[in-house]
């Protein structure tokens, strides 16, 4: 098992979400995050203070794999995620040791 | 604790004062009766025609009536929820509440203060600074009008129209020392300036025999329709002196501090552009063409001045913002404010225009290069919008929209420079000059006094924290 986290921009969501789900990607976890990589931020003005606003909106997605559906998750994500521009995000790939189902106990694979 | 048994003190004081003036004010005084009908057959013609004179009043008072207590509802409006809004959005989330609550306190305290002697040092004919104590606890103030101040509608119908002007004007204060006052200083604050600074003010402008008063005998008559001067240059010239005295938030102007939410902002901007109505064309007193006229007037100013700052932004930053023109569209009402029952349409697109971009260069350059913490701009807005505005309407005022100045042979008068009146400009510098030296004075003298009584500002750990939570045990978002 594998947990893949992606951090994406807000506007590709919808497209990586579908594309996931069409490889058969069941299960997500979706969170809207602030953070920085190499994009540089941009500015506001409010009554003439300028505010260089460095912490952009993006989208987080979790989701947790059998090892057979990781490559073409990633592939999946890459593909439809891209605009070419800095700031389109990354994705990091972990392992996981175990998964538990809360309602029945099922444990491993089978409780994804 | 000291504290505590001082509130409880004087509440006992108050309360037992209101009792022993319930039973000494004689009951309200009755709707005049009619004339008693005739024993038989036809009426008089004088009867019939004192009973048609009494209709024709009536019918009078109830149009001007009606459109005053819209009126007075309206201003109400203006300060909750308009005010409370448009400030509410423009501090950080920890300290929505509190400046929310700055707002609601005053229209509840200044109500009491009003009620007790407020009215009555602002209006009850007195000295040339200050009313009398005769009105105290609105002796006499019932269903028959004032004749001096507006002799068609209930002088309380008068009366509770004013005090939502006492009550908005150290509202707008509340902008300069936002996100760091203690809510009890606030509070003793507020009390003491609307004693010391708004009704003597009101009185001199507004009050019979007031210094600056232009019809009911003043020394130096100058014109403001719905309180330039009493309004917008004691609040936002207070609030400059509160900034001042305060001194800057915590890691201002290093650390970014944008509003928490503009969408809050622009709910109450609009409110406050529909109130004005209310605050403006019913300081025609009566609902005929002055009230028509002041309208248009209030209404061209805003918008121009909204159109003025998003503007004068477009072409500096490269961008309008949405902040940008609801500040504007404030900056022109508050300086049409004074010119609005006195100039034609134009003029006061005029005005609106130069308003917006002036509060705007304020708010914006001169701030910036003086380093002050007005935080919410209340000076940049109300003292500068208001300064012209009093000032621009010596220029623009016309005889041909309110012939309130009449010659020896009773035709109207020229009101202002325009007019072929350039003596009006000295009348209105003397009325700006008053309002400055009255609210930088008084300010400084009560910040001086609740500084020492209570200390003004909250400690650094509760500022970090925010006001919601350390003087009011809530937040304004829970999750």
């Amino acid at each position: 098992m594998k947990k893949i986290e992606a951090i994406i921009q807000p506007s590709r969501f919808e497209a990586v979400k579908d594309a996931l789900h069409e490889i058969g990607v069941d299960g997500l976890t979706v969170l809207e995050v602030r953070g920085h990589g190499r994009q540089k931020g941009h500015t506001e003005f409010y009554r003439g203070n300028e505010y260089t606003i460095d912490l952009l909106p993006k989208i987080k997605i979790e989701t947790v794999l059998p090892d057979s559906l990781v490559d073409a998750a990633v592939q999946a994500i890459l593909k439809t995620a891209r605009t070419g521009k800095i700031g389109d995000g990354k994705i990091f790939l972990s392992n996981v040791d175990e998964a538990i189902r809360i309602r029945n106990e099922e444990r491993g694979e089978s409780a994804l | 604790m000291r504290l505590r048994v001082l509130a409880a003190l004087v509440w006992l004081v108050l309360c037992s004062i209101c009792l022993f003036a319930q039973t000494a004010v004689p009951a309200a005084q009755t709707s005049p009766a009619n004339p008693p009908a005739a024993p038989s057959g036809l009426e008089p013609v004088e009867m019939r025609l004192a009973k048609l004179e009494q209709a024709v009043t009536d019918a009078r008072t109830s149009g001007d009536n009606a459109w005053m207590l819209v009126s007075s509802a309206l201003v109400l409006m203006m300060t909750g929820p308009g005010l409370a809004l448009f400030y509410g959005g423009l501090v950080r989330r920890q300290n929505a509440l509190a400046t929310m609550m700055q707002s609601f306190t005053l229209m509840a305290l200044i109500t009491i203060l009003w009620a007790i002697f407020g009215y009555s040092l602002a209006f009850h004919g007195g000295t040339r600074f200050i009313g009398g104590l005769g009105s105290a606890f609105l002796r006499g103030v019932g269903a028959a009008p004032d004749l001096d101040y507006a002799a068609t509608i209930p002088q309380q119908t008068f009366m509770i129209f004013q005090l939502m002007f006492a009550i908005i004007t150290p509202a707008l204060i509340c902008g300069a020392f936002a996100e760091r006052m203690k809510f009890s200083a606030m509070v003793v604050f507020m009390a003491l300036w609307s004693v010391l600074v708004y009704d003597p003010m009101a009185h001199m402008v507004w009050g019979k025999g007031g210094l600056l008063n232009a019809s009911l005998g003043g020394v130096f008559p100058a014109l403001d329709f719905a309180g330039g001067t009493v309004v917008h240059i004691t609040s936002g010239v207070s609030a400059l002196i509160c900034a001042l005295y305060l001194g800057k938030r915590l890691g201002y102007p290093r650390q970014p501090m944008p509003p928490h939410s503009v969408v809050l902002s622009f709910v109450g901007a609009c409110l406050l552009w529909v109130g004005w109505f209310g605050f403006n064309a019913g300081s025609a007193l009566s609902a005929g063409s002055l009230a028509s006229s002041a309208f248009v007037a209030t209404h061209f100013g805003a918008a121009a001045a909204a159109v003025g700052w998003a503007g004068a932004e477009w072409i500096r930053n490269g961008k309008p913002s949405v902040l940008g023109a609801i500040s504007g569209s404030v900056a022109g009402l508050v300086a049409i404010t004074p010119a609005s029952g006195f100039v034609s349409p134009m003029s006061a697109l005029l005005i609106g225009l130069v308003a917006g971009v002036v509060c705007y260069l304020m708010v914006t350059k001169v701030k910036a290069a003086f380093g002050y913490d007005d935080s919410l701009d209340a000076f940049g807005v109300h003292g500068a919008g208001g300064t012209v505005g009093a000032l621009l309407t010596g220029v623009f005022a016309t005889r041909a929209v309110n012939p309130i100045f009449k010659d020896s042979q009773g035709h109207a008068a020229p009101v202002g420079l325009v007019d072929g009146n350039p003596h009006q400009l000295l009348n209105q510098f003397a009325a700006v000059v008053v309002a400055w030296a009255l609210a930088i004075v008084g300010s400084w003298i009560i910040l001086k006094v609740v500084d020492l009584l209570l200390g003004l500002r909250v400690s650094e750990e509760e500022e970090l924290q925010g006001l919601d939570l350390t003087q009011h045990g809530e937040e304004a978002y829970n999750l």
